[in-house]
């Protein structure tokens, strides 16, 4: 069989590899057909029949995105026919649809809004069939919030929840007119096995799912005098948020972010990163006494560790590996650290009582917002994250509050807890964690530098779903001379099918690692639940350069190196990482979950 | 329910863990238990090792699986156009009032529940309906009363 | 019964008196002369899509794989049909001869019959046919086992693809095509499904050859077919008759003196008013003229005391709810074509309104995935053209 398909399309001549699809080679040619069922990350559902077209010789259309080129196939994408059938289409979700656009949250963000614009649909044509019962908003979970009556059923959610995450809290259920979107026996949110990832959201067309929104309570708290309002903000949102204020995919924009919540009112804008270089410390030194316990001591311990910064990974092991929670190390994340510190350690540093202050966190996340309700959280005496809020959230504030945000001159973070060193940037891509840990870790066993050129550990980076390393540790500082010889294996998996992978083999007991590192949403936080849609691979490749090039611009590249991070074991965290306060305020506990 | 998960294990056992599995036992369990309960579902995820809203989008798709609770004979009367033509609401009414229930509803008792379904493949023999498996056609309102009349003394 | 009115007993006669006679005849013949027959004989698939089952054959055939499937789709649920069901009661062992030989050419091992569950009272003494089956099986060397799948009230899973979707467990939706069942079918390995009817049918191929068979019928319709006829007749039942017949010649032997209109092949087909009783032939596509309409042998017959409006209010009730729900025009399509003749019979919306919904199933036809969708147009059309008062007031 011929491996090159040669076909054309409105004309235009094209040659394509056998398997791909009509949809691809039109965009190979700059021929642009619509979709709404379809994306990039996801299986193929053909199931809107948006992109349909015509080719010579079929009695019906067919489904772009569904269909093989073949040979000598003449495709046409924009003969009265297609246009008067796709116009009907679109005419018809919309008559399915909720169209309160005015209110809709992903209003002027909505694929089916954009559809029914382009092609100046006719709100009349169709009676509305939207049923009433569909109108009642899930609101139960912290995370997320599902509205049925803004759902295409395109089913990307449900790819989304079974083939990037191996979740499946949601199912297509029923058939004909009653087939919806459903969790099992159409629970609220907050009782299935959600993991709170948010890829639902970022994969959906439409405002059927979306994020729970806090902002109105910040702006509150903003506007209360008595209340200090102090914000951190996670790597990637720097990396992303420009797409929601007029800049393309990649575009750091840091300084001016932090301008904006100056601006918009925020008391302090601190930096997440902070208390990423202070998870480092204790995760490497947790990670170190694990292996010291299980070689020198020759004790049971949990190895390999896995990290736990990202709370969708984090319910998942809670939901699908109650029984593996002991390989999860107990630094809090960097979030939650931040919580407890802000209401401890700042709180005392500033003057200012825990009370009023009001921690807020501008995260990549949707399950970041579960996370700061988690009732464990509270370690500060206080709820230590009052909330937590997404990279599109604090883009809406920022468009709310009227900023011209591409005109800000650039700020610095405040002190203190605003300094932070490249190592905690990189925590926003895959292997960032590894790879800042092992710079870290590597250092202090044999007081060098890991050996990759410019500390830059490429094996951990880039999309690939699990990636490995090994690196072999010698010439160790007398105290770490149990890991003489010893070749430490590190694996990286992003994306929660992946992670399954990785726990599969920790519970065949054939994980050869000793530390792994897992982030719930595919390329890690830069690809969260809460950063701007949409999110594809292209997009995400954009943010992680820009995650790179900060960390290779930053001067301290080192957690361990971070001055302000010295200096609150110096002041605060007096008996060291892993130590009694350490303990208290930035380790926790985990809680088995049903996996059914 | 032990008695659920006890039932779930042994059809397990019959048909294999493998998903082909989950319309066979989904069936074996409505015909025992008169619908598939939450409880049954969720055993069967642990079973099949997959998850409750992937079984739950399964059962509701087929209209012979029942996910709220029935009664222990489902009587399901055909409402597709020849059994329509034929005095379909007839036969409706008919069982409506010998069962002082409405279309859609479950006799207080338990015994009986009342479907619309569609059609059963019996149109030169219409009206036609289900109990449980059982067909019954060329159905008259005094042909119903006798059935039901059977039906009421059965256990 | 006139001329063109011919029962033919094909499918439902006498067994042969030896058990597999027939099947035991293609054992020795080669599998490209057994594929060879099928096509000069023109059989098409009797479930009313109409291919060429000696083609679906050879192309399950042609693809290498250690793993093939023979599916016998048994889930007839087309309203007004209930021939599949006469044939697994009546003549059992001829389709499973058919499954057999076609398990011998394709090569496959393993083959099921997806049973409606409104049938699953025939579920034990089908048990008994297989079990004698697999020991002719065994007798003649055929390496393949036979299986019953019930379904579980579900029309859509007739289509072939999302029969083999509700066989492995997913829920019964029909799958994207390419690639077809042939090439990757039942757990992505070749696969032929074919109706019940067509079963029988190919095995009397192999029985009389395909000279034989094609002098039954017309041009592009060889054979006989069995028609369940329904509705306002006073001969409801099954007939086994040859392809062909004229509508009116049916009509004169089946009708009750005053039939308006013949639903031809059930809710997914077309509706003939009597004005065209002369010039409609049933058959795929012959060359004769007039109208041909293809079948999978549903007849329902009106006569002038019923409402079409309340005919096709009760098919896009019964579409609305057996689409599956995942394509668009079929999920809300239905939805609006029967909310939009009530609002026209309401007056809420103008008369002119049927003609959007017509457009409206000529969208449908076009554009949804699977023949469920396409073919609800048909008797939509077919109602509302020639009928349109009748919608109105």
């Amino acid at each position: 069989m011929e491996n090159i398909i040669s076909l054309t399309i409105n004309g235009i001549d094209v040659s394509v590899d056998r398997g791909t699809s009509i949809l691809e080679a039109a965009k190979k040619i700059n021929i642009r057909i619509p979709t709404l069922c379809y994306h990039e990350d996801l299986c193929v559902a053909g199931n809107c029949r948006v992109c349909v077209v015509e080719a010579e010789g079929y009695r019906t259309l067919i489904a772009s995105c569904a269909t093989p080129c073949e040979q000598g196939m003449k495709i046409k994408t924009n003969t009265p026919k297609v246009r008067n059938a796709r116009r009907d289409l679109i005419a018809l979700l919309v008559s399915e649809h909720n169209t309160q656009c005015t209110t809709c949250y992903r209003s002027t963000n909505c694929e089916l809004q954009a559809l029914a614009s382009e092609y100046n649909i006719d709100n009349d044509i169709y009676m509305s069939i939207l049923k009433p019962e569909h109108l009642r908003i899930d609101k139960s979970s912290w995370s997320i919030e599902k509205d049925d009556s803004k759902c295409v059923r395109c089913q990307r959610c449900v790819r989304t929840c079974s083939e990037l995450q191996h979740v499946n809290a949601i199912t297509v259920a029923h058939k004909g007119k009653d087939m919806k979107i459903s969790t099992f026996m159409d629970l609220p949110m907050n009782e299935v096995v959600c993991v709170n990832c948010g890829q639902c959201v970022i994969h959906c067309p439409t405002g059927a799912l979306t994020e729970r929104r806090y902002y109105d309570d910040i702006w509150n708290a903003i506007g209360d005098e008595k209340k200090k309002v102090i914000i951190n903000t996670a790597p990637s949102v720097r990396v992303a948020i420009g797409e929601m204020l007029g800049y393309g995919p990649g575009a750091s924009v840091t300084g001016k972010m932090v301008s904006a919540l100056k601006q918009i009112g925020f008391n302090m804008v601190l930096d997440t990163n902070y208390t990423a270089d202070l998870t480092i410390i204790e995760e490497g030194n947790e990670l170190l006494m694990r292996l010291k316990k299980a070689l020198v001591n020759k004790e049971e311990v949990a190895l390999p560790m896995i990290t736990s910064c990202s709370p969708g990974w984090v319910k998942f092991i809670e939901h699908m590996y109650p029984d593996k929670l002991a390989h999860l190390s107990t630094c809090k994340s960097p979030q939650q650290m931040f919580g407890a510190l802000s209401k401890t350690y700042l709180a005392e540093k500033m003057g200012i009582e825990p009370e009023n202050i009001v921690s807020v966190a501008a995260m990549p996340c949707a399950a970041k917002k579960f996370e700061a309700n988690r009732p464990e959280m509270k370690s500060s005496g206080y709820q230590d994250i009052d909330a937590g809020l997404t990279t599109r959230e604090i883009g809406h504030m920022i468009k709310q509050a009227g900023v011209d945000f591409k005109e800000l001159i650039d700020s610095d973070f405040d002190s203190l807890m605003g300094d932070s060193t490249g190592a905690a940037v990189i925590f926003g891509a895959t292997g960032g964690v590894m790879e800042a840990a092992l710079r870290t870790a590597y250092e202090i066993i044999t007081g060098r530098d890991v050996p990759f050129e410019k500390l830059n550990i490429t094996p951990v980076r880039g999309l690939e779903g699990i990636k490995e390393a090994g690196i072999l540790i010698d010439n160790c500082l007398p105290e770490w001379n149990f890991l003489e010889g010893v070749e430490l294996k590190v694996a990286v998996a992003h994306g929660l099918k992946n992670a399954r992978i990785i726990m599969e083999q920790i519970e065949a007991g054939t994980s050869p690692y000793h530390f792994i590192e897992v982030m719930a949403c595919p390329g890690g936080c830069i690809g969260g639940g809460g950063q701007p849609i949409p999110t594809n691979d292209d997009v995400r490749k954009k943010r992680i350069k820009a995650i790179y090039d900060e960390d290779a611009g930053k001067p301290i590249r080192k957690s361990h190196e971070n001055p302000e991070i010295k200096k609150i074991y110096e002041e605060f965290l007096v008996d060291g990482p892993l130590g009694h306060m350490s303990h208290k305020l930035l380790h926790t506990h985990y809680t088995k979950r049903n996996r059914y | 329910m032990p008695h659920t998960k006890e039932l779930v294990e042994k059809l397990v056992d019959t048909y294999g863990r493998s998903r082909e599995s989950m319309l066979p036992i989904l069936q074996d369990i409505q015909r025992t238990e008169h619908y598939v309960s939450d409880d049954a579902m969720v055993e069967i995820a642990k079973q099949l090792d997959i998850s409750t809203a992937d079984v739950y989008g399964k059962a509701t798709f087929y209209s012979f699986i029942d996910t709220v609770p029935r009664g222990k004979y489902v009587i399901r009367v055909c409402k597709t156009i020849v059994c329509e033509m034929h005095n379909k609401s007839g036969i409706i009414e008919t069982l409506e009032n010998l069962l002082k229930i409405k279309i859609g509803e479950t006799t207080l008792n338990r015994k009986f529940s009342l479907l619309y379904t569609n059609c059963l493949g019996w149109c030169h023999m219409g009206p036609a309906m289900l109990i449980n498996d059982e067909v019954f056609t060329d159905l008259t309102p005094e042909r119903v009363r006798e059935i039901i009349a059977i039906y009421k003394n059965k256990n | 019964m006139s001329d063109r009115l011919k029962r033919v007993d094909v499918i439902l006669g006498n067994y042969h008196p030896e058990k597999y006679k027939i099947l035991a005849g293609a054992m020795e013949r080669p599998n490209k002369d057994i594929i060879q027959d099928l096509i000069d004989s023109g059989l098409k698939g009797r479930g009313g899509a109409g291919f060429l089952t000696g083609l679906k054959w050879k192309f399950a055939a042609q693809v290498p794989s250690e793993e093939k499937y023979v599916i016998c789709n048994a889930d007839e649920g087309e309203p007004g049909t209930f021939k599949d069901r006469e044939i697994l009661t009546k003549v059992p062992r001829k389709v499973l001869s058919g499954m057999g030989i076609c398990a011998k050419v394709i090569g496959a091992k393993k083959g099921y019959i997806y049973l409606r569950g409104e049938y699953k009272f025939l579920v034990a003494q089908l048990n008994d046919q297989i079990d004698e089956f697999h020991t002719y099986c065994d007798k003649l060397g055929l390496d393949f086992r036979v299986e019953i799948f019930l379904g579980s009230g579900a029309y859509v899973c007739g289509e072939e693809t999302a029969l083999l979707n509700s066989i492995e467990g997913k829920r019964g939706e029909p799958r994207n095509k390419p690639p077809f069942p042939t090439n990757e079918g039942l757990f992505g390995k070749p696969t032929v499904v074919n109706n019940v009817e067509t079963l029988v049918s190919a095995m009397m191929v192999c029985k009389i050859g395909p000279d034989q068979f094609k002098k039954l019928g017309i041009q592009d319709s060889h054979g006989s077919k069995l028609f369940s006829v329904s509705g306002d007749t006073p001969r409801a039942g099954i007939y086994d008759l040859e392809f062909g017949l004229s509508l009116e010649e049916f009509v004169k032997e089946f009708g009750d003196g005053d039939t308006k209109a013949v639903q031809v092949g059930g809710a997914s087909g077309f509706c003939v008013p009597r004005k065209k009783f002369s010039q409609t032939t049933i058959g795929y596509k012959a060359g004769l003229d007039g109208d041909n309409l293809p079948t999978g042998g549903s007849m329902m017959l009106f006569n002038s005391s019923r409402s079409m409006y309340h005919v096709l209010e009760n098919y896009l009730e019964f579409f609305e709810e057996e689409s599956c729900g995942q394509c668009t025009p079929c999920r809300i399509g239905c939805q609006q074509l029967k909310k939009g003749i009530d609002a026209v019979k309401r007056g809420i919306r103008p008369p002119e309104y049927l003609d959007q919904l017509l457009k409206l199933t000529e969208t449908m036809k076009i554009t949804a995935k699977c023949g469920l969708g396409q073919s609800v147009a048909n008797s939509f059309s077919s109602i509302v053209e020639n009928f349109r008062e009748e919608m109105i007031y």
